[in-house]
């Protein structure tokens, strides 16, 4: 799955954590989820949850951590893909 | 010196009317909220009839967001922000658009437990060894404040924000408690009220303790019967209500239209000790709740003009009514009016003093009582302490000046608070 890919999956379910914003309309791998997204941070484990769902895989607690920008989300994404 | 406190706004998530209008409506022509309740039934329920609020899903969406209302399941959270909700918007006052709290203005709403059904859930998800599934939601909808946390964030407020909890007296006791902010000058808006959750899990030990009445399942609206012969136990209800409480100097530079004044109340418990118990009231506490009430706001007992009692529709009626004739030291055809308002909502547990408290308000402000309904067939014992006419059975046009309620919960505490009607 190429990152363009990724990003085109993972919009949807950010979009039901992020406030409308211009940050959102272009959202790219460099946004950050509390920084550029203001997403609150307790939903952190929301988006995680429901990443896990859409892409069939599971996060383990230390790749969770990382999670907190598109990059890095989809960095865990592939790795996991790959392990199945 | 102390200020005075008044009431500036009100909503209300009742079983018979959500919102002020359908709710004043209901009340003046005895509208019974109380309907079959098909899980109770499928769960095997002795008492399968119920008052619940009919809260659709466009209501809801008028008062959460998407997300907010993402595995959402606390009903006492959602009766709880759009009664509080209401009351703001009620009393002219804006939700807040800044960065700064609303430093002044605070809140005191009560629950009894929160979000029962979400916390069900959860359980079942922890159970299943899935706890890495639960998300990020339980807490805030299962803690007892949950109801406080999501509308004071709604609105902005700064002051203190807190949730009581005292079984059936909540609704009262945090009136009471707001009033006592406002009068010492710690805030000059409380935005009051109390919810209750709905449904098998809430109603259930109630059920098993065997206080609910099973002998109208096939007729919900005639099954609350307070004061009747035929009283054979409470209903279950649930709900909100809720009232903004203002300083009177703050209501008065802002223009605020004024439903009432509260005068003072007094809060007590009989220790569980006398005739007193876990269930039980002991007697003096509760007659020495409304004398301090009294005392508290400066009122004589012969400038009550009428009384919204408690009365569940069990066999405590009569004693509740003793109760109040001591404590008045009125009684016959000397007593106040009283009426109960369990007959149309069933007993909504830690909403129902404060769906109980608009009622009353509503009954000051618009000048009138509403009807005690199946009661046709008064107790005698209540008959024999007060006349039958002051147990008004159709609604009756009539100015109250002075109004007082009291409410009374497990454990054995009792909240009274005393409501005037306000004149410039």
């Amino acid at each position: 799955m190429s990152n363009e890919e990724i990003i085109h999956k993972l919009k949807p379910i950010i979009t039901t954590y992020a406030p409308a914003s211009a940050a959102l309309e272009n959202l790219n791998e460099e946004s950050d989820f509390i920084k550029d997204l203001n997403i609150n941070s307790a939903n952190l484990v929301d988006i995680i949850l429901d990443v896990e769902e859409a892409f069939g895989i599971t996060i383990d607690n230390t790749s969770m951590e990382k999670m907190l920008t598109v990059k890095a989300s989809i960095e865990v994404i592939k790795e996991k893909l790959s392990e199945k | 010196m102390d200020n005075r406190a008044v009431i500036t706004g009100m909503g209300v998530v009742s079983p018979n009317g959500i919102g002020l209008d359908r709710f004043l409506s209901a009340i003046k022509n005895g509208v019974s909220g109380i309907k079959h309740q098909q899980n109770l039934s499928d769960l095997k329920f002795s008492c399968q009839i119920a008052g619940l609020p009919d809260v659709s899903t466009e209501l809801a969406a008028q008062y959460f967001t998407p997300l907010e209302l993402r595995n959402f399941n606390s009903s006492g959270i959602l009766y709880g922000v759009i009664a509080g909700i209401d009351a703001w918007h009620d009393a002219g006052l804006p939700l807040n658009e800044t960065d700064e709290p609303f430093w002044d203005y605070g809140m005191v709403f009560g629950a009894g437990t929160s979000g029962i059904d979400r916390f069900r859930e959860a359980i079942y998800t922890i159970d299943k060894l899935e706890i890495r599934r639960l998300g990020s939601t339980v807490v805030a909808q299962t803690m007892n404040s949950g109801v406080s946390a999501y509308l004071s964030g709604k609105i902005g407020l700064g002051n203190q924000i807190s949730t009581n909890s005292s079984a059936c007296c909540t609704g009262t006791e945090s009136l009471l408690t707001a009033f006592e902010r406002i009068k010492s000058g710690q805030a000059t808006v409380v935005l009051a009220g109390a919810t209750s959750d709905s449904g098998p899990y809430i109603w259930g030990g109630f059920d098993g303790m065997k206080v609910c009445t099973y002998k109208h399942n096939e007729t919900p609206a005639k099954g609350s019967r307070p004061m009747s012969a035929t009283a054979s136990g409470f209903v279950p209800g649930s709900g909100a209500g809720a009232f903004v409480v203002e300083s009177l100097t703050h209501a008065k530079t802002r223009g605020a239209k004024i439903y009432a004044e509260i005068l003072g109340g007094h809060a007590n418990s009989g220790g569980q000790r006398g005739a007193g118990t876990m269930t039980a009231p002991n007697s003096t506490a509760v007659q020495r709740c409304i004398s301090k009430a009294l005392e508290n706001a400066q009122v004589q007992a012969n400038e009550i003009d009428a009384i919204n009692g408690h009365l569940t529709a069990t066999a405590m009626d009569a004693l509740e009514i003793s109760n109040w004739t001591i404590a008045l030291n009125r009684k016959g055809d000397d007593f106040p009016y009283i009426n109960a308002l369990k007959g149309m909502t069933g007993h909504c547990l830690t909403a129902s003093g404060s769906i109980e408290c608009v009622a009353s308000v509503l009954q000051i402000h618009h000048d009138f009582l509403f009807p005690n309904v199946n009661c046709e067939d008064l107790n005698p014992a209540i008959t024999a302490l007060i006349d039958a006419e002051k147990i008004p059975q159709k609604m009756k046009s009539i100015k109250i000046n002075t109004l007082i309620k009291a409410s009374f919960g497990f454990g054995d505490v009792n909240a009274c608070i005393i409501l005037k009607k306000y004149t410039s």
